[in-house]
């Protein structure tokens, strides 16, 4: 493979990070934060007893102060998890089988991620009842949909704050009233939306709240649940043992993890506004770069109830694996069914209507914390080149240019 | 995905991109697949007077393995008899890509469309013409 120029690539030699919704890098202002309490700082935080074990226990409320702050929780409402598929988890389930007796009904919605859904199916064995709800062409929950979904007897309504592969916002506020008219609770996976869009679980009405570290560039291993505490969640825990977090969630913190967590909520909260303004101007930039140089760009999701570093677009008659093949020097996702083993194309984009033929055209480009003007316009240049020498192979697209209307065809589906 | 270097250079550098005269006589075109499986293919052949494929040319919308798939057929099929282009198999195309199993589909539809193009051109030669090869 040959060499990449400098524009093709980072300075690294490693290809363009265009996939922040996937993970993003350690602040290294978070690294720092933590390096003390993997040496001479080790204590264990629940040692009571001496100097090292009072230190760690310090650190880590300190974290935890931080990390409540970015929600406007009181610290004693946060406990931390291994991250956000361990409180998704222990949220859904946790309710759930606290309250099973009297409730048997959840809510939720099909965008919602794997580990949501496949907590659902779980609970569903065990006898609950799950909702499903669609979501509209936008990506956007219909709040008539879910006001008629809520029974006497549902438990926990849970919907993503924003989602992952089409980075859309919720309505968060209007689904927390809801659901604390109806007497259920609310439960939100915040994973892509912590540090992005401001949250108050007050003002929102959310009872539970999930957050992970490694998607707001602190480290992975880490993340939390926000439970709340008036009027009280109760919850039944996933691991029990050592009674540590409230009895919710056992087993020794790790300190450096938990530190990590907190100094990235910090930075976050501090810098969310002017990373927003930042991050917007250069999506706006790919954007218009994009759909000049292109015909036929389709926007998967809501335009305006969108986070700024997500874009999700479909590149009609190319498809998405054939398309991240040429762009080699970017680091994209794909909504392509190739891209996984299932040859199912993305179930979110399916969610929204999009079509199968353009859910095999899409991408999803995430920007973030480190991507620079340069990047997105060496992306922009790559996908378009890419995308004009793809079509000039496509069957498709020569048959829309004949005029030929693809539905009119008799596919053989293989 | 990891890609095979065979799959690599036919996708960085694809043979027979084109397209022939689907309204002619000696063309044959086989269009497999369906937009919504994420591959199709067209691949078309043009047969010289002594039944030989003189040329042949494709597009492929898919993946790296399917437009390598519809390349090195096209790459084989020519100066072959209609016989034994129709007799290639996927296998063979899958083991020269080293396609792997999940890959395998796209192998299999480059054969399909082999035999799809045989089998307009014949469809649209005369009947005597044809028993006449």
């Amino acid at each position: 493979m040959p060499e990449g120029s400098a524009i093709e690539r980072n300075d690294t030699g490693y290809p363009i990070y265009l996939d922040y919704q996937a993970t993003t890098p350690t602040d290294p202002r978070v690294v720092e934060a933590m390096l003390p309490y993997f040496t001479e700082r080790f204590g264990n935080p629940h040692s009571r007893n001496h100097r090292y074990g009072w230190e760690a226990e310090d650190a880590v409320e300190t974290a935890r102060a931080q990390v409540a702050s970015i929600i406007g929780a009181d610290p004693k409402e946060v406990i931390f998890t291994s991250g956000a598929t361990e409180s998704n988890n222990l949220a859904l389930k946790g309710v759930a089988h606290f309250h099973r007796d009297k409730k048997r009904h959840i809510v939720t919605v099909v965008t919602e991620h794997k580990c949501v859904l496949d907590s659902c199916r779980y609970l569903e064995e065990e006898g609950f009842r799950v909702t499903y709800l669609p979501v509209q062409q936008n990506g956007l929950l219909d709040l008539d949909q879910l006001r008629a979904a809520i029974e006497d007897d549902t438990v926990i309504v849970s919907v993503m704050a924003v989602n992952n592969e089409i980075g859309v916002i919720q309505p968060l506020a209007e689904i927390g009233k809801i659901c604390r008219e109806r007497g259920t609770y609310f439960h939100t996976d915040a994973a892509q939306a912590v540090g992005k869009i401001p949250l108050d679980v007050n003002a929102m009405n959310i009872d539970l709240l999930s957050i992970s570290g490694h998607k707001i560039y602190g480290p992975k291993g880490i993340g939390a649940l926000y439970v709340r505490r008036k009027p009280r969640v109760r919850l039944q825990p996933l691991i029990t043992g050592g009674g540590q977090e409230r009895g919710l969630r056992s087993g020794t913190l790790p300190t450096p993890l938990c530190v990590g967590l907190g100094e990235a909520c910090a930075i976050a909260e501090r810098e969310m506004a002017g990373e927003a303004a930042r991050l917007e101007a250069l999506r706006a930039r790919f954007y218009e770069q994009i759909t000049a140089r292109l015909p036929e760009v389709y926007l998967n999701g809501d335009t305006t109830h969108r986070i700024p570093g997500n874009l999700n677009l479909s590149f009609a008659y190319v498809e998405g694996e054939g398309l991240m093949m040429g762009i080699k020097g970017l680091s994209v996702s794909s909504g392509s069914a190739c891209t996984s083993a299932s040859l199912e194309p993305s179930y979110v984009l399916r969610a929204l209507g999009v079509e199968e033929e353009m859910a095999h055209t899409s991408l999803r480009i995430g920007l973030g914390r480190y991507t620079t003007e340069a990047e997105v316009d060496a992306a922009v240049e790559q996908i378009a080149a890419n995308v004009s020498k793809l079509r000039a192979m496509s069957p498709l697209w020569e048959m829309v240019q004949e005029g030929v209307d693809l539905r009119s065809i008799q596919w053989a589906a293989h | 995905m990891a890609y095979s270097d065979k799959v690599v250079d036919h996708y960085e550098n694809p043979r027979n991109v084109g397209t022939l005269d689907k309204n002619s006589g000696d063309v044959g075109t086989g269009l497999v697949g369906a937009p919504a499986c994420g591959d199709v293919m067209k691949l078309q052949i043009k047969v010289g007077a002594g039944g030989l494929i003189e040329d042949a040319k494709f597009k492929t919308f898919g993946c790296g393995s399917a437009i390598a798939s519809s390349s090195l057929a096209t790459e084989w099929i020519k100066g072959k008899t209609l016989d034994e282009a129709a007799s290639i198999r996927n296998t063979e195309i899958a083991q020269h890509l080293s396609l792997p199993p999940v890959k395998i589909h796209c192998s299999v539809l480059a054969e399909d469309a082999i035999k799809a193009a045989v089998a307009d051109y014949r469809a649209k030669q005369p009947k005597t013409s044809q028993a006449a090869e």
